[in-house]
């Protein structure tokens, strides 16, 4: 059995809803979470304040996987995006519910919750963001 | 700090080499490289050795008690440490042998990369690979780091950096030196449109825009610059290997349409050798995926953004252009790609065209020849100058 | 007076027509897709579940009260057919998704089809008792239907959450009552993937029954007739059930429209009347009087009587997409996806 069940306890504020950090000292925003700013280094430790990003945002570049075999298989072939979350945050993910030919740069964009994978038939389903059209 | 010298290189064939373990694959290379060095195995004093994912592939792990142990080190107990960068693992074992040289540590060392990826199938190799990105953040989410190359290749097209043809053409290029490349794995020239038209792997890169599945090994002889030329006439002088490092997952960068690891890594390693980047007449780029070519040769300065893409279309890269020359091995895309085994295998490449023994791609007049090792999609980068003397 | 204080619904994008599965099947599908009175059915993509379907739905219902804090919610029930572990909770993780958790209260139901109007009854029973400030109702299925079978032609997948309080309701419930008895007309057996169901006998004496009575015993202790109502909803199976038990009941086909939904998107089982409601509610006016009546088999039946507030007109309704909306974002697909996205293919051992 696969032993992933705290790994994936422990990121459920990121994975199902965005959550990272904003730096209390300089304002920047992170996603994923991050204990301290990677700027303001120690004088950040204990000001990291959580942050919900918007979920919103536009696509920044994308690409059609086709290869990524023994991982959702039943997606396949699956889109992907790095997409500019309206916190001036950067993401990537998967874009689903989609037609391949309408995925442009700009294309505006939010994150839903979707199954990410599955650890077979017996284990934990893994759950968190992906993106769909925004309309 | 001591000045440092190659004296010696090999490498075993790159491919799908079923009937040779790992260890087989290490001795060989480790062989090859002494003989060609002409020492023996009693003089080395320690070894370094670049693996991304021996764990993952072959199971093993304590690789440098394993590479030891097989190479005969182990008899004599011999300090011997594994390096991992994802890609630049080979890179970082380099640049970790150079510095126990120049620091007096060790007088006689030899820097292995070895990687053994056809054990598991190709679905799996995939899997491994990906985990050189955030493995939380990206490869969790469904991103591959073919998917990566591919969101900077179509970012590069949008801006007008590169166009889908100069992109494709990186690959080109390498074939076009892995013909002339008696190791590579790949020995055919190719035309652009078998790029254009292969098969996609991740929209719009297709399998001809990426390296294979190999297995393979390189190792390169270290020692002091003074004392090279008592043990033989044919060696170059490693005049930087520069590191640099940027944020684990792409996303987090402050620019997608380029390296900054390589840019600072380059920068470096141009201020330690006292010169530019215009005096590079031979460069090793780690072309992974044909973009990765690209960004290497705009990053390191090679050409300004926006003509890095046209050099390769229009052949300027070739071994024989009077330019500089790009991946006369073949590259990681004809060349082959163990992945630790790449970083040391470019020095290999530079060693011999440093030294003029690169046969039928020999660029003419080398004197500084720079390898560009990746890891991840950009996350650690090493650049390393050679010089011949 | 307790009622909804807001509420969201989602149907999955993917759609699939009778005449395609009987395609397959060497059976009419056409025609059975007339006696069943479905057009097309929807279909979740492969990463949707229960579990997404409600979330989504929930994600709505809670944009549109911006002003309602989620740590004021203290249970959230999910009814359904098709949690996606046996054991291990559905509402926990949208629980979760919603950032309601920790301080609440959190279980999965199960009643066939109308688990959905059960976890309202529970969830307006806590607001009353005082027990929460909001409850979360949910009814979402990807409901299952055995290839080839008559079932495989209306189980479709969606779902509706309803916001349940006593402040600022859109629409109170002035009364509801349920109807139970132990028939065996349609179930399904710990570890089967499909349900079984007893053909014509899930009809007369169970399905028409348990409705009739429901709606019938609702009116009664409310005084009221068919006539005072303006809309009515009934689970729907199919299209055909509920257009003859309304005409039973004597409602008018105007008055079951809007609430019918199963035509365009198949039967969502415990998200059936759920999403028929969720539709009304899409175009209620303040002062409307709607009559619910769901239908769960083995057997019961929950009715409501819901009064349209004047706090609709201020409803940020506009916060999150409406069925209309959601429901005319469709792509048909063939059966061979179908399978896919259904997971009947058998897939290499990872």
């Amino acid at each position: 059995m696969a032993m992933v069940v705290a790994r994936e306890w422990r990121e459920i504020p990121g994975k199902y809803n965005l959550e990272g950090t904003k730096c209390g000292c300089c304002g920047k925003i992170f996603f994923p979470a991050r204990t301290f700013c990677p700027y303001c280094r120690r004088s950040s430790a204990g000001k990291m304040e959580a942050h919900r990003l918007s979920g919103k945002g536009e696509v920044f570049s994308f690409s059609i996987v086709h290869d990524n075999s023994g991982f959702n298989d039943r997606m396949m072939p699956y889109a992907v995006v790095m997409v500019k979350d309206d916190d001036g945050v950067m993401i990537e993910g998967q874009l689903v519910d989609v037609d391949f030919d309408k995925i442009e740069i700009g294309m505006r964009v939010r994150a839903m919750l979707r199954k990410l994978d599955e650890d077979g038939e017996a284990g934990v389903i893994h759950y968190g963001y992906k993106f769909v059209p925004e309309y | 700090m001591r000045e440092v010298a190659i004296i010696g290189a090999g490498s075993t064939k790159f491919g799908e080499l079923w009937g040779t373990s790992f260890r087989d694959l290490g001795i060989e290379a480790g062989a090859k490289a002494l003989a060609d060095a002409g020492l023996s195995g009693e003089e080395i004093d320690a070894v370094y050795v670049g693996n991304f994912a021996s764990g993952s592939f072959i199971k093993q792990q304590n690789l440098d008690a394993l590479v030891a142990d097989y190479t005969g080190m182990a008899t004599r107990n011999v300090p011997a440490v594994r390096t991992e960068a994802g890609g630049a693992s080979g890179g970082v074992a380099f640049r970790q042998g150079v510095m126990a040289v120049a620091s007096g540590m060790a007088d006689r060392v030899i820097v292995g990369g070895a990687e053994k990826m056809t054990d598991l199938d190709d679905d799996r190799v995939g899997q491994i690979l990906n985990a050189c990105l955030d493995a939380e953040w990206e490869a969790g989410m469904g991103v591959t780091l073919t998917s990566i190359y591919a969101m900077i290749a179509r970012r590069l097209m949008a801006d007008g950096i590169a166009t889908r043809e100069e992109i494709a053409s990186c690959a080109v290029n390498s074939h076009f030196h892995g013909a002339r490349n008696p190791e590579a794995e790949y020995r055919k020239e190719i035309k652009l449109d078998t790029v254009l038209r292969a098969g996609p792997t991740c929209d719009p890169l297709t399998m001809f825009d990426g390296a294979p599945f190999s297995d393979g090994a390189s190792a390169v002889i270290l020692c002091p610059l003074e004392d090279a030329r008592k043990i033989t006439d044919k060696y170059v002088k490693v005049s930087a290997v520069a590191q640099a490092s940027d944020t684990l997952a792409f996303f987090q960068r402050d620019s997608f349409t380029s390296f900054g690891a390589t840019a600072a890594a380059a920068k470096e390693a141009y201020k330690l050798a006292h010169i530019e980047a215009k005096d590079i007449d031979v460069a090793e780029v780690h072309d992974v995926q044909t973009v990765g070519g690209v960004l290497a040769l705009q990053d390191m300065g090679l050409y300004a953004k926006g003509e890095a893409g046209k050099a390769f279309l229009e052949g300027q890269t070739h071994f024989d252009a009077d330019k500089v020359a790009i991946n006369t091995s073949g590259g990681l895309k004809a060349k082959g790609n163990p992945v630790g085994a790449t970083g040391v295998s470019q020095i290999a490449e530079l060693y011999m065209q440093l030294t003029g023994t690169a046969g039928d791609r020999q660029v003419k007049d080398a004197k500084y020849g720079a390898a560009q090792s990746v890891g991840g999609t950009g996350s650690s980068v090493t650049v390393s100058i050679l010089e011949a003397i | 007076m307790e009622g909804i204080v807001s509420y969201g619904a989602y149907v999955p994008r993917y759609r699939i027509l009778p005449e395609e599965i009987g395609r397959v099947w060497g059976a009419d599908g056409k025609s059975m897709g007339k006696g069943l009175m479905i057009n097309q059915k929807s279909v979740p993509s492969p990463d949707e579940d229960t579990v997404t379907i409600a979330t989504e739905a929930a994600r709505y219902m809670m944009a549109r009260v911006p002003e309602v804090s989620s740590a004021d919610i203290g249970a959230v029930y999910i009814g359904s057919e098709s949690h996606p572990y046996a054991v291990k909770p559905s509402s926990a993780i949208v629980a979760a998704a919603i950032g309601a958790t920790p301080d609440m209260t959190a279980v999965d139901m199960e009643f066939a089809c109308k688990a959905g109007t059960a976890g309202i009854q529970a969830g307006l029973a806590m607001v009353k008792a005082g027990y929460a400030k909001y409850a979360v109702a949910i009814g979402a299925d990807t409901s299952q239907g055995a290839p080839g079978d008559a079932l495989e032609y209306s189980a479709a997948a969606g779902g509706a959450a309803y916001l349940l309080g006593s402040e600022n309701v859109i629409a109170q419930v002035n009364k509801t009552l349920s109807f139970t008895t132990d028939t065996s007309d349609f179930w399904r057996r710990e570890g089967m993937m499909y349900p079984v169901h007893g053909g014509r006998f899930s009809g007369a004496p169970a399905y028409f029954r348990h409705v009739s009575t429901a709606a019938k015993n609702l009116m009664k202790a409310m005084g009221t007739e068919p006539a005072d109502y303006n809309y009515a909803v009934f689970h729907q199976p199919n299209g055909k059930f509920p257009t003859r038990v309304a005409a039973q009941l004597g409602f008018q086909p105007e008055q079951i429209e809007c609430g019918l939904l199963t035509p365009n998107i198949g039967n969502c089982y415990s998200g059936a009347v759920p999403l028929g409601l969720a539709h009304v509610l899409d175009h209620a006016k303040p002062g409307d009087r709607i009559l619910v009546t769901s239908y769960g088999s083995g057997a019961g039946s929950d009715a409501f009587d819901i009064t349209v507030t004047d706090a609709i007109k201020d409803y940020k309704r506009q916060n999150a997409p409406v069925l209309d909306d959601i429901l005319s974002r469709t792509v048909v697909i063939d059966y061979a996806t179908y399978a896919k996205y259904k997971n009947t293919i058998k897939m290499p051992e990872e």
